[in-house]
């Protein structure tokens, strides 16, 4: 399969990849790690006639202390993440997902930055990041604006993020070395999860991010406010399917879906305790 | 009145190393990496399996790190150097990984092995001296349809230990 014909303009820095989308508009697209985006220019589902690549930009490659929270570059990849020492001290949870993003070599060209942006509901970070009520920094031509992850994923693969802005950076808080668990289920090792659910510690609360159980990803509020009220961890969990819309496919139904929210959800909170 | 039109696509010089050669072509940016070494390149040892990323038997080494060739764009790689199983050898004698792949008879058909091979070895790169496990997960991205994946992993681990015992 071989994607539609497009001009290819590979950004040498941030400014001439912004005055390249201002350009081209919604007829461009950006290319990280092409993880996610070239697979749907296989199959002609995405067919921009501009492909700009922010490969190179190297800037947007780091994990960095930002003192009450961390720094992730865009283009920082989920390789650069699984290894990163800084990140597993401060924000263990993203440093152990990373590491349950795709296979080796997807995580070798895979980027934080383009996975958010991409904004399927069924990728790991997305979800994780919504848990930890995260940030995300964008550029676009009136300059730079940030978006917390609660306003970023608005529908099936639609996210906040204009035609002609760049998702910079994603803040992160310090949650710590542990205090957290991810539960992904799926057929075969390295597939999207059917359902995931991550319970993580911070901010003195415990949060949960639903992956795959609607359109975009999701916060269990319904069980963060059941635990907030003292309900047990087995208890909180019976609610985790509770406001979300999970689709049907060949993998599972929706009722299914749920099920495996419930109890992933618990086993992700037993295993905090 | 006979008019014949021919397509102007987007075409861009782009320049690598492949196996230690320096080489130049002018191709279509949507040309895949996978494509571009098999016909420009005429290295036909990467094989394209499932095309869609799944099965690993594009996999080859860009900038020592192993990807999967059929989801990347050879404009991507314009100015890497890659690794494919035609550059492992040294001459007649095999990369350690090829010699246990062989000894362990590591393969049935023989249609994933070229990936499974540069994957196993980007993989023995970032971890030299891996446990089972380790090597089960650092291969999950590599599918052998035959389902040889029990002498696969002992090749792995088999070759892991050649390559320790002569560092």
């Amino acid at each position: 399969m071989i994607p539609a014909a497009f001009d290819y303009v590979r950004a040498d820095s941030i400014d001439a990849l912004l005055a390249t989308l201002t350009e081209h508009g919604d007829e461009a697209k950006i290319l990280a790690g092409g993880m996610s985006l070239l697979p749907l220019m296989k199959l002609r589902l995405a067919v921009p006639t501009v492909l700009v690549d922010a490969g190179r930009l190297d800037e947007l490659r780091y994990v960095r202390d930002g003192g009450d929270h961390l720094a992730i570059g865009a283009l920082t990849r989920h390789r650069d993440l699984e290894t990163n020492d800084l990140l597993g001290a401060e924000c263990g949870v993203v440093r152990a997902v990373a590491a349950e993003v795709g296979d080796n070599q997807v995580r070798h060209r895979g980027t934080i930055g383009g996975s958010v942006a991409h904004g399927d509901a069924a990728s790991d970070l997305p979800a994780v990041l919504l848990a930890l009520d995260a940030d995300f920094v964008i550029r676009g031509p009136a300059g730079e604006r940030v978006v917390p992850a609660t306003e970023f994923f608005r529908g099936f693969l639609e996210t906040a993020l204009a035609p002609d802005e760049l998702l910079t950076e994603i803040r992160v808080p310090k949650s710590g070395s542990n205090g957290f668990a991810y539960e992904k289920f799926n057929r075969r090792a390295q597939d999207w999860a059917i359902v995931g659910s991550v319970a993580v510690r911070a901010g003195g609360t415990t949060r949960v991010g639903l992956v795959n159980m609607g359109s975009i990803p999701l916060r269990g509020r319904a069980v963060e406010a059941a635990l907030a009220n003292g309900a047990s961890p087995a208890d909180a969990a019976e609610a985790a399917a509770e406001g979300t819309d999970p689709s049907a496919d060949i993998n599972a139904t929706s009722e299914y879906r749920a099920h495996l929210a419930r109890v992933l959800t618990r086993r992700a909170l037993e295993a905090i305790g | 009145m006979h008019r014949v039109t021919i397509c102007q696509y987007p075409r861009m010089q782009i320049a690598m190393t492949v196996n230690g050669a320096e080489q130049s072509h002018d191709v279509e940016p949507r040309t895949l990496l996978v494509q571009y070494l098999r016909e420009p390149a005429g290295l036909t040892g990467t094989k394209v399996g499932c095309d869609t990323s799944s099965c690993g038997a594009c996999t080859v080494l860009v900038d020592g790190e192993s990807v999967k060739s059929c989801t990347m764009l050879a404009a991507q790689a314009d100015g890497s150097t890659i690794t494919t199983i035609e550059g492992l050898a040294d001459g007649p004698n095999w990369h350690a990984v090829q010699q246990a792949f062989h000894e362990h008879h590591g393969l049935q058909c023989g249609y994933c092995t070229a990936g499974m091979i540069m994957a196993a070895v980007g993989f023995l790169d970032e971890n030299p001296d891996p446990t089972d496990r380790e090597v089960r997960l650092g291969l999950e991205g590599n599918l052998c349809r035959c389902t040889g994946y029990q002498n696969i992993v002992a090749a792995v681990l088999g070759a892991a230990e050649t390559m320790q015992a002569a560092k």
